[in-house]
This record gives structure tokens, C-alpha cells and sequence, in this order.
């Protein structure tokens, strides 16, 4: 297999991937022998990636019965097994949002995962591929928010609505909503500000955000999370209260040209069942790639393909 | 929802009988539960095994064998071996005697440095010393103008430099400090990646160009198990002297930090606790050991408590306290002074066992301010003398708070049993010596 993405998450992972190749090699190196340091070693590698002690128990448990009832017959098989049963459990089916045509999505996430970043990248890469695109700024809260979209949005050529810093940020919604409406737009994407999901404030906020949207929307409206790979536990967290206040369509997750696995998000798709459609593997601007769940297993489990 | 360390150890030790007599298959499973409280709260798996097998030795030891109250005596280990390897007590910034003396900021992307400086500027500013940012990020697009307009509402100067080159803007900024008088230079560098080598040289070329005599690396408290991996890259090529933690106002237990400095040796300094500027706090060890094992903050409490308590208007309320003379206009002071404090919800998070409240318990964080609306409806006469409230007047004040007659009842029948909680307090306290009441008499509950 060698997509452009799965070249770059190589590129981007060159170290974690020696690493981890050293590491399974001593997996594999025990030969038929599934000793209980097997076990061991296979469940401090899933939750090295942030797949959460819940998760990793449970999945491990499985595989051992699994393994002995089809006497899988080395680590080789076991550590397939293993990452095919990843690919599913993250595979949620599910419409990438930024692919339907038209449509409005939201974009929503705690402070810092990126999202004002994805919302640049991908309007440029829709722009380019003959989307009319329009952003809408309604991060009104964190300094220079909006002058840091607005580069991205030059960058590609796209139109950005932005209020003054302070403003309410369903008010910009709906004025996107009515400009994105003029210049017939087909992707509208709106960026907010980033907010902790402990905040009741801030996520009643973004209800309202979310009930302008559906108000005043021509297109169907998606509201997507995004997810920083670096985040551990706290992730399904994070993922169960925006899914409650909002309802989340999918998620984007980003950062992961980094040593981080973003494990967490196997949990989120168990536990809610949202899909995964792009991910971030480096600061170029066309950078945030689909999504493929076999790729991403084979980079949790350090499986060689 | 996780349950904290304390309750889940109190479960494994119920279910044995023959109490004080623990067999190593009950330290066993005393163990698995600290190992998955660890890792639940993000302390990286290597460190956890190490803890671990540390704590076992120790439970194993005869002190809790005999102990009345095994569960308790291993949380009593668990906490003290975790705050031994966060730093055992809390460490300061050091800073050199040469002026300007430069502090930098290093981390990845989106740990919040930018914020983290000009909190950080905000603090020692209140410590007397006049700071000078430095706004060293010329790839991120606006990340110098978010430096700027965070100046801007502190009233703290920023330097932005000609041209793009942060190794030069950092030099020529430390240059301005001497030129401007200012003592304390906050260099704040553009997000890198650890695996980045090129970016990674330029922040040891910055380090070169200033010589700061503190490198404090940024974390976000939500990392996971990559935290390590990230600060042990930046310890080795950066070197960096303490950690500040960021964005721990969210519920993240923040196991990370621990890691990182079980791994790196680098304190914690500092911590991030809200988008507010002033939201920067010294880092205490043990606390943070019992936020990682859920078990609440009461330290951090009384401390908001006193601080947000206006000391003049307690003395006076205390007097009239003492007189058992308590109006609803005192009440109303009372409720304000808890509410300064924060959402009922960061109160109840602090409380031991409060951070495990099932999430669909709704705090209703409006009740406080109803409350507030239907004492500010009535008249001055009224709340002196609630006895005066009649029917009518309920009506009118219930229209005036938008809320119903019922509401109003409510916070009478609630305002009357603490009024009468105080004629008690200061009936027994006339007969004894006076004291100091800093507590909330009657909190009005949620209606």
C-alpha cells in the first residue's frame, strides 16, 4: 500500500516506527512461544498509544481467548489479529462531512488541537478542487483568532466572514449563513473558539451556535470534533460531552506527524461510535489527509505491512 | 466516570475477611487498582510499573498488615510516594541577579505557550517586577498579534522584531528590555514538534542567543502517554529547568505532568487553570497527587475562599452576626462572596469525592443567580424586614425576578432557617469566646 498518506505518516513516524518495529521484533523474536511476557508487552504497547486501560484489558483478554481457541500460531498472527480487530472497531461508517455537497459544518474542540489550522487546510484543498468555499470566524474569544484564520483564508483565496473580537459568536454564524447564502456557497465551514467541555457556559454557547446553524442553514449542517493526538485519557471525555451538547458527526484528528499515536480515538469510536475522516500529519497547508483505519491499526500495533 | 483511588482500594479491602491479615494475592489486587487509576489519569506506563512495584514493597511491609484500616494506610502510601516523585514540595522560578533576567517558553504546538506568557508576565508583574514579551513565533500565522493583544490587555509591552528570524528577534528583544528599563524578559517560542530536527536546533540557537536563566517547557495537561517522549526530546536538546501545566481548569487528571517529571527530573512550577489572565498558579505537589487519584482539593478551596472573602465586609457581617441581627441583605452578601469563588461545579470538584458526581447530576448554576434577581426585586424595607412580605408583594417581587411565587416562598423559607441558624450561633457564642465565622450560614440550595 503507498498512498500519499500512508508515505507521509511513514516520514512522520520514521523514529516511533523504528522504535516500535525494535519493539514488536522482540515480540515476534519469542517465536509460537505466547508466554504471559507476550501479553505483557502487547498490552504496554496499546496503552503506550493512548488506547486507555479499559480498552487495551478488554481487547487483550479477547485475543488471548481468541488465540487460543484458533491456535493462532505465533506473535505475527496475533499482533494481525489484533490490528484488524483495531481497523474495525475504529471503521464506524459514517459520510466524511467535508465531502458532502452542500453543507455547512461546524468545528468544534478544546483549546490548542488545531482547529483553526484543519479549517484553513481544508478550505484550501476544497477551494482548489472547485468548492465554493466560505469561513466563517466565530472564535471571537481567543487574541488574534480571527487574524490567524483570515491568513489562512487569503492563503486560500477563500471568503472570510469575521465580526469584532468579543462579538457573539451565533451572531457571526448567522451572518456567515446569509453571506455564505448570497455568494451561493457549497462548503460552509465555521471555526470556534476552542473551550474545555467542562465549561457550561461555553458549551451552552456553542448550542446556540448549533441552533442558529440549523436555523438559518441552506445546507444540511455536520458539526465536527477535533481531536489533538496527543491527548490521552481525557479524550473520550472530551468526545462524550461535545456528542451530548451537539450531537458530533466525525472527527479530525490531528498532530500525528508527532511520536503520538492517538489511541484515545479508538475508544471514542467504541463508546460513541463517531468516525474518524481526516487526519493531520504535518504543517503544509494540504496536509490533512482521509482517514484509513487498517493504516492507523498497523501504526498502533507497530504491525509491518 | 472514574471512582477516586480511595474508594475503589476501600472496595478490594471489604471484600477480605480475616481483616488485618493481608496475603499477597490482596496487595495484588490492592495494586491493579492503582496501576488503572494511574493510567486512567495519563501517567505514562513505564513510570506506573516503577510506582508500582515501589508501593507494593512498601504495603507489603507489616504496618499494613496490622493497620485497622488497610485500604486507607495504602492510599496514605500510594499519595506519599506519588508526591515524593512529583518534587515532595513545591519549587519556585529561580531567577538569576542580572537585569533583565529572560525566562523562555518552549513545548509543542497548542500546549499554550502564548497564554502561558503572558499569564506569566501578568504574575511577576503583581510581584513588583515590570516584564517585557517577546514574541518569537513567526510561523504560526497571527501567534505574534495574539502576543500582542494579551500585552495589550495587561498593559505589558511586547517586542516584535524585524524580520523573521526568531534567533535574532529573541536577541534584539533582550536588547529592548535594557533600553526600556524592564527586568524581566518572557521569550515565547513558536510551537515545535520533538521529531522536528530543524525547528528543535532553532530553539537551542534561541537558548544560545539569550541565555535565559529559565527554560520552562509547556504541557498540556490533557497529553497522554506521548508526553514523555516529547520532554525527554526537549530535556535533551533544549534542556529546559521546570514545567508549567496548562489547562488544568478541565477535568483532566494531568498524569502526565507526573511523568514528566518522574522521567525528566524537571519540576512543575506553574499551572494553568483558566482563559482568564490571571488564571496561573505555583504548582503543589501533593495536590496534584490527589487530583490524579481523584480525590479532591480541599486546600485549593479554603485557599479561593480566602481569598475571594472581603475581609472589611466579613468583620463587619460578623459583628451584626453576633448580634443575631442577619438581613437578606446579608444573605445576599453571603451568596455573592460564594459565588466569586467560581461555578458551583469547580467548588463541588474540589471537594473530595465531589469529582466523581455522575455527569447527568445538572448543577444548576442559575439557581444562585435567581436567587440574586428575587432578593434585588424587593425593597430595601423588605429585606430588613422580611415579615412584611406579603402576598402581593410576592407577586410583584416574583414579576420583578422573572421567577414564579414559588421561587420567592423558597428563598424566604430558606433565608428564615438560616436567620435562625444564626440567633443559635450567636446566643452560643455570647456565652463562649467570640469567633470567627467564615462559613456560609443556610447555602440556599438548588430550587
Amino acid at each position: 500500500m503507498s498512498t500519499p498518506w500512508f508515505q507521509k505518516i511513514g516520514d512522520g513516524l520514521a523514529s516511533t516506527r523504528e522504535r516500535l518495529k525494535g519493539h514488536l521484533n522482540v515480540l515476534l523474536d519469542r517465536g509460537p512461544d505466547l508466554d504471559a511476557a507476550f501479553w505483557d508487552d502487547l498490552e504496554d504497547a496499546l496503552l503506550q498509544a493512548d488506547m486507555g486501560v479499559t480498552a487495551t484489558t478488554e481487547m487483550v483478554e479477547a485475543l488471548r481467548d481468541t488465540a487460543a481457541r484458533e491456535a493462532l500460531p505465533d506473535a505475527a498472527a496475533v499482533v494481525a489479529r489484533l490490528s484488524r480487530q483495531i481497523a474495525e472497531e475504529v471503521a464506524v461508517p459514517g459520510d466524511d462531512p467535508f465531502a458532502l455537497d452542500p453543507v455547512t459544518v461546524l468545528v468544534v474542540g478544546v483549546n490548542g488541537t488545531g482547529k483553526t489550522t484543519s479549517v484553513g487546510k481544508i478550505a484550501k484543498a476544497a477551494a482548489e478542487n472547485g468548492r465554493r468555499v466560505v469561513i466563517g470566524s466565530a472564535d471571537t474569544f481567543r487574541a488574534a483568532a480571527i487574524e490567524q484564520l483570515r491568513v489562512w483564508a487569503d492563503r486560500a483565496s477563500v471568503p472570510v466572514i469575521e465580526r469584532p473580537h468579543g462579538s457573539d459568536p451565533a451572531s457571526v454564524v448567522f451572518d456567515t449563513l446569509a453571506e455564505a447564502q448570497d455568494r451561493d456557497a457549497d462548503l460552509i465551514i465555521i471555526d470556534t473558539a476552542g473551550r474545555l467541555h467542562t465549561s457550561r457556559d461555553l458549551m451552552a454557547e456553542l448550542q446556540k451556535v448549533r441552533r442558529v446553524a440549523d436555523r438559518e442553514s441552506p445546507h444540511p449542517v455536520r458539526v465536527v470534533l477535533v481531536m489533538d493526538a496527543t491527548t490521552g485519557q481525557n479524550g473520550l471525555v472530551q468526545a462524550r460531552e461535545f456528542h451530548r451538547a451537539l450531537g458530533l458527526d466525525a472527527l479530525v484528528l490531528t498532530k500525528l506527524d508527532g511520536t503520538a499515536k492517538g489511541g484515545i480515538v479508538v475508544a471514542v469510536a467504541r463508546e460513541l461510535g463517531v468516525p474518524v475522516v481526516r487526519i493531520g500529519v504535518g504543517e503544509g497547508i494540504d496536509d490533512l489527509e482521509p482517514f484509513d483505519a487498517s493504516v492507523f491499526a498497523a501504526a498502533i500495533t507497530g504491525e509491518t505491512r | 466516570m472514574f471512582e477516586n483511588l480511595s474508594d475503589r482500594l476501600q472496595a478490594v479491602f471489604n471484600k477480605l475477611t480475616g481483616r488485618g491479615v493481608l496475603s499477597e494475592a490482596d496487595v495484588d489486587a490492592a495494586m491493579r487498582e492503582v496501576r488503572m487509576a494511574l493510567l486512567e489519569a495519563d501517567v505514562n506506563f513505564k513510570t506506573v510499573k516503577e510506582f508500582v512495584t515501589r508501593v507494593r514493597e512498601r504495603a507489603v511491609g507489616s504496618d499494613v498488615m496490622k493497620s485497622l484500616t488497610p485500604g486507607q494506610m495504602v492510599v496514605k502510601i500510594v499519595l506519599d510516594e506519588l508526591t515524593a516523585l512529583m518534587g515532595g514540595t513545591e519549587s519556585r522560578l529561580v531567577l538569576s541577579g542580572r537585569t533583565p533576567s529572560v525566562i523562555m517558553l518552549v513545548g509543542l504546538q497548542g500546549s499554550g505557550k502564548t497564554t502561558a506568557a503572558a499569564k506569566l508576565a501578568n504574575l511577576l508583574r503583581k510581584q513588583g517586577k515590570s516584564p517585557l514579551l517577546v514574541a518569537c513565533d513567526v510561523y504560526r500565522p497571527a501567534a505574534i498579534d495574539q502576543l500582542e493583544m494579551l500585552g495589550r490587555q495587561l498593559d505589558v509591552p511586547v517586542y516584535r522584531g524585524e524580520g523573521d528570524d526568531p534567533v535574532e528577534i529573541a536577541r534584539a528583544g533582550v536588547k529592548d528590555a535594557v533600553a526600556r528599563m524592564r527586568d524581566v524578559v518572557i521569550v515565547d517560542t513558536a510551537g515545535r514538534l520533538h521529531v522536528d530536527e530543524e525547528m528543535m536546533a532553532e530553539a537551542v540557537a534561541i537558548r544560545q542567543a539569550v541565555r535565559p536563566d529559565q527554560v520552562l517547557m509547556v504541557i498540556d495537561a490533557m497529553t497522554g502517554q506521548d508526553a514523555v517522549n516529547a520532554a525527554a526530546a526537549f530535556a535533551e536538546r533544549v534542556d529546559f529547568d521546570g514545567v508549567i501545566v496548562t489547562k488544568l481548569d478541565g477535568d483532566a487528571r494531568g498524569g502526565a505532568a507526573l511523568s514528566v517529571r518522574a522521567v525528566t527530573g524537571r519540576p512543575i512550577k506553574f499551572a494553568g487553570v483558566g482563559e482568564k489572565l490571571d488564571a496561573l498558579e505555583p504548582f503543589h505537589p501533593e495536590r496534584m497527587a490527589k487530583r490524579i487519584l481523584g480525590m479532591g482539593d480541599m486546600v485549593t478551596l479554603i485557599e479561593k475562599a480566602q481569598e475571594t472573602v472581603d475581609t472589611d465586609a466579613a468583620a463587619e457581617m460578623e459583628e451584626r452576626l453576633a448580634r443575631g441581627a442577619f438581613t437578606l441583605d446579608d444573605f445576599l452578601s453571603q451568596l455573592q462572596q460564594v459565588r466569586k469563588m467560581g461555578s458551583i461545579k469547580d467548588i463541588l470538584a474540589m471537594v473530595p469525592g465531589g469529582g466523581k458526581l455522575p455527569k447527568d447530576v445538572d448543577v444548576d448554576e442559575g439557581a444562585l443567580t435567581r436567587v440574586e434577581a428575587i432578593i434585588r426585586s424587593m425593597t430595601p424595607g423588605e429585606r430588613t424586614k422580611p415579615q412584611t412580605i406579603n402576598g402581593s408583594r410576592r407577586e410583584r417581587i416574583a414579576r420583578g425576578a422573572g421567577v414564579t411565587v414559588y421561587d420567592v416562598n423558597q428563598v424566604l423559607k430558606q433565608f428564615a432557617q438560616a436567620q435562625k441558624m444564626v440567633k443559635q450561633l450567636s446566643q452560643m457564642q455570647r456565652g463562649g469566646k467570640r469567633k470567627r465565622i467564615p462559613g456560609i450560614p443556610g447555602m440556599p440550595g438548588p430550587f
